[in-house]
């Protein structure tokens, strides 16, 4: 209760015009750099940080806050229409929110983003306000085993997303497995597959393979069916969520926040495993699954509650011990320390109200991003209406310039043209391109926590069950994995109903969904925009398709 | 329609603007004559990201050279890779342009051996050193070791399984600390049990949570969690005792190891000595600056100020040891 009241002189202090404009102007500029891909909100505070040695310290962190929650939300904008992202943490919205924008409801994505970023956001900084320490207190007891467990479970998690065909999901998640390897190995200092190249010394920009392998494989593969005639425009549908959209979106907004917070607070949970995981669990519980691949709102609801709720999660590390999560949260304590304000333990007690007013702006931020975002919902959709030839030089254009200002090298230009070839061959082939972002993003952390857990033992590989977390998430993973076939296998013995009245097992079971989905999408799909899980079967399905337009 | 393809036309030239000056880096080449006057359109390259050591000492750093006149127009480019490798091969690109400045330090010099990149310190024009910060042997407050000498002794008895970690990769300050304390006291190198993190954020808790024997970083990485209590220091590495930290230094327990890191200035390649004379004057009169004083204190930074010859053989003198180090352990 002590908190609350310091929260409402939080608010009454964040409350003044001055404040309120600098918000505005944080929210504004943070939206502004999410939508640009390969500028970051990290990037903008650091070049804002000069210009605001004048002002005040308060007004300074509320503004940089505020870019903090609008980069989340811009982020969210490209890869929704463009098929872009902006940011890492964005990747997972594009599978479906460029789907739901192809097919006329990109209005609807962008809402659902922008309403599920606020309630997230929302939830997630009052989560802040009332666990910070006691988050903390665990967060602390994480070591490498407990990460390397997560690690495993996102991984078995990935068996969802693989698609029909089994072979080639696998391939996928082994041509990302091997792109993660790029770089020099952080135990050693060994580089691999670097081939002599110190530009490739660092690994490949997250960014750069999803943009590559997203919108410039689907900008050739479209430019690749240009002579078979040009593609309708996109329809343009009604400008709101629907009855059914809101019903559709609450529960993943809200099982979004609890799984993006927790990640966001402990130290090595970054925001893209979250996303990730959300998409994931929408996909499994939805009543629609057929749907997924195609533009099923949850799988736009629920990974972008979970990026924003992390973002606001890496504010309790942050405020509490002074540890800087993400490459934001390090910049925000470079500009602490500007100030004379070191950010520690001590933080809390020594200056509560730069705290509780820092935490009542974010509040007000979040508010004025809704408010900026819900209307502007319609009129960005309404960009997808130019001619297809145009829309896709504009995409290429904007994955360009992000891949080039990721790392300042003409380099990077090339890495995304070669891996954008080879979101093209995925797409001829009928390769899911997921996976192949899943292994990029996982592989390198999942053999960092592992090595890094053997090398604290001395090699003895049971301390990877020397944490509670790590024993309890082991658990969860034999059950989900080995529950369902039990279960199967108790009922038919007993007789009561065959195997499929089961729970649905490893995501085997959706085959038969699936292709009866695909028969009512073949227009859709024939022009070719690659779905998450059933590519194979794209591939089946294009080839008559493509026969009919050809005359 | 034609309207509306005019507004792209104009929304995409601003994007190209507005990306160009957020963080573009321009090929002018503007060499002024004149000795006199600020700096014209200076570029100064922080070889990592944002909100990294080489990152906040640079922006401070222009940012007083803005304000007190000595450069005008400055651009701070970020160009993060290879452990500062990246930036510093860029560097070596701009022979002869005299308004570039690449901001630089102990890191840089390691990662130029372990990152196989053609780029050497060597090749840089050294400018000024700026700054240096001494390292020190951080344990959780629960730590079974009191002393450094405790320390010593349990990690000579079984270096493998006593695990040692660092916020940085193989040939960082924080690994280089370790293992040329490991050599002082008779570890043998490679023997050392060196964890790395990506920066001190991951490494506090891993300090914290007791799964470290000790963490080796910069000591004012976690002041505040020293003075709160939940963090202890053993040792710093520097010459003299920390004022903040009470803590002895290495020399003072009969350790014979010096340590620190530091970070400072590299120009282009192909200068003039009257180029190279006026960055370093600008420099020097960055230092002597009241403004610079103060954010020396914001920071606790420790003052370590030298430029020109002086500054070529502390590279050179650093550049031999670092590479002794990586060699002993055989990553060069």
């Amino acid at each position: 209760m002590e908190n609350l009241t310091l929260l409402m002189a939080g608010f009454s202090n964040a409350l003044t015009l001055q404040n309120l404009l600098f918000a505005l102007i944080g929210v504004l500029l943070g939206t502004a750099v999410g939508v640009l891909p390969g500028i970051g909100p990290a990037m903008t505070v650091a070049l804002l940080l000069p210009l605001t040695y004048a002002l005040d310290v308060t007004g300074s962190l509320i503004m940089f806050a505020g870019i903090y929650y609008g980069g989340m939300y811009g982020g969210s904008t490209t890869s929704i229409l463009l098929n872009t992202p902006g940011e890492s943490s964005s990747v997972v919205t594009a599978l479906e929110g460029n789907k739901m924008a192809k097919a006329g409801r990109g209005a609807q994505a962008l809402a659902t983003a922008a309403i599920g970023s606020f309630v997230a956001g929302t939830l997630a900084t009052g989560a802040l306000v009332f666990v910070a320490p006691f988050i903390v207190s665990i967060a602390i007891g994480l070591g490498a085993p407990s990460y390397f467990a997560m690690m495993v479970f996102a991984f078995v998690a990935v068996s969802a997303v693989l698609g029909s065909s089994r072979i080639r999901g696998l391939a996928s998640l082994f041509i990302g497995l091997t792109i993660g390897l790029v770089g020099l190995d952080g135990t050693t200092g060994q580089a691999r597959l670097t081939f002599g190249q110190p530009l490739l010394s660092g690994g490949i920009d997250v960014v750069v393979i999803a943009v590559a392998l997203f919108a410039v494989g689907e900008a050739l593969w479209i430019a690749a069916h240009l002579r078979h005639g040009t593609p309708p425009t996109i329809p343009v549908g009604v400008p709101w969520m629907g009855k059914d959209d809101w019903k559709r979106s609450w529960k993943p907004w809200l099982r979004g926040t609890v799984i993006g917070f927790p990640f966001g607070a402990i130290p090595a949970g970054g925001a893209e495993i979250p996303t990730f995981l959300s998409y994931v669990t929408e996909k499994k519980l939805s009543k629609h699954p057929e749907q997924f691949g195609h533009g099923a709102i949850e799988g736009v609801a629920g990974p972008e509650a979970a990026n924003n709720a992390s973002a606001a999660g890496t504010l309790v590390p942050l405020l509490t011990l002074g540890l800087p999560t993400t490459a934001t949260a390090a910049v925000m304590i470079a500009a602490f320390n500007q100030f004379g304000i070191p950010p520690g333990p001590m933080l809390f007690q020594n200056e509560p109200v730069l705290v509780w007013t820092l935490i009542a702006s974010l509040f007000i931020g979040n508010t004025m991003l809704l408010a900026l975002n819900l209307p502007l919902a319609p009129l960005w959709a309404k960009l997808l209406r130019i001619p297809r030839p145009y829309l896709y030089a504009g995409i290429l254009f904007f994955a360009t310039l992000g891949a080039y200002a990721a790392g300042l090298q003409a380099f990077n230009i090339g890495i995304l043209l070669l891996l954008g070839a080879l979101g093209y061959m995925a797409r001829r082939f009928g390769f899911p391109v997921l996976p192949i972002i899943v292994g990029a993003i996982l592989g390198p952390e999942m053999e960092r926590q592992l090595r890094r857990a053997l090398q604290i033992s001395a090699g003895d590989p049971a301390a990877l069950l020397s944490e509670p977390l790590a024993v309890v998430v082991y658990t969860v993973i034999v059950l989900f994995l080995a529950g369902p076939p039990i279960v199967k296998a108790l009922l038919r013995r007993f007789g009561r109903g065959g195997p499929t009245d089961g729970p649905r097992a490893g995501g085997g079971t959706d085959d038969t969904d699936g292709y009866r989905a695909d028969e009512s999408t073949v227009e859709f799909d024939a022009f070719g925009t690659q779905t998450s899980d059933g590519s194979a079967r794209v591939i089946r399905v294009v080839r008559p398709t493509q026969g009919r337009r050809g005359k | 329609m034609r309207s509306r393809r005019t507004a792209g036309t104009v929304v995409l030239a601003g994007v190209v603007a507005l990306a160009l000056s957020a963080c573009g880096v321009t090929s002018a080449k503007t060499t002024e004559a004149a000795d006199s006057g600020p700096i014209e359109n200076l570029q100064v390259m922080i070889p990592n990201a944002p909100g990294s050591g080489y990152d906040v000492t640079g922006r401070a750093a222009v940012k007083v050279m803005d304000d007190l006149g000595l450069a005008s127009g400055t651009e701070v480019t970020n160009l993060a890779g290879a452990g500062g490798t990246v930036g510093l091969a860029r560097t070596l690109t701009e022979t002869g342009n005299a308004n570039f400045l690449l901001m630089m330090g102990l890191g840089v010099v390691g990662a130029a051996y372990t990152n196989e990149g053609d780029a050497k310190v060597a090749d840089a024009t050294p400018i000024a050193g700026l700054i240096e910060e001494a390292g020190a042997i951080f344990v959780a407050a629960d730590s079974p070791y009191q002393t450094i000498d405790d320390l010593i002794t349990a990690w000579k008895a079984d270096p493998a399984n006593f695990p040692v970690g660092g916020g940085s990769s193989p040939g960082g300050p924080d690994h280089l600390l370790p293992m040329q304390l490991a050599d002082a006291v008779g570890i043998d190198p490679t023997a050392v049990n060196y964890v790395a993190y990506d920066g001190g954020g991951e490494l506090l808790p891993a300090i914290l949570g007791g799964k470290l024997a000790f963490g080796a970083s910069g000591y004012g990485e976690f002041l505040e969690q020293v003075k709160s209590g939940d963090l202890r220091v053993l040792a710093v590495t520097s010459e003299e005792r920390v004022p903040v930290i009470e803590a002895p230094t290495l020399t003072e327990e009969g350790i014979d190891l010096v340590f620190t890191n530091w970070r400072g200035l590299l120009a282009a390649p192909g200068l003039t000595d009257a180029e190279i004379a006026r960055l370093v004057d600008a420099v020097t009169a960055m230092h002597d600056s009241a403004e610079w004083k103060q954010v020396l204190e914001d920071n606790s930074w420790t003052d370590a100020f030298i430029t020109g010859d002086d500054f070529s053989t502390f590279l050179t003198e650093q550049d031999t040891r670092v590479a002794d180090v990586l060699k002993t352990l055989g990553l060069v």
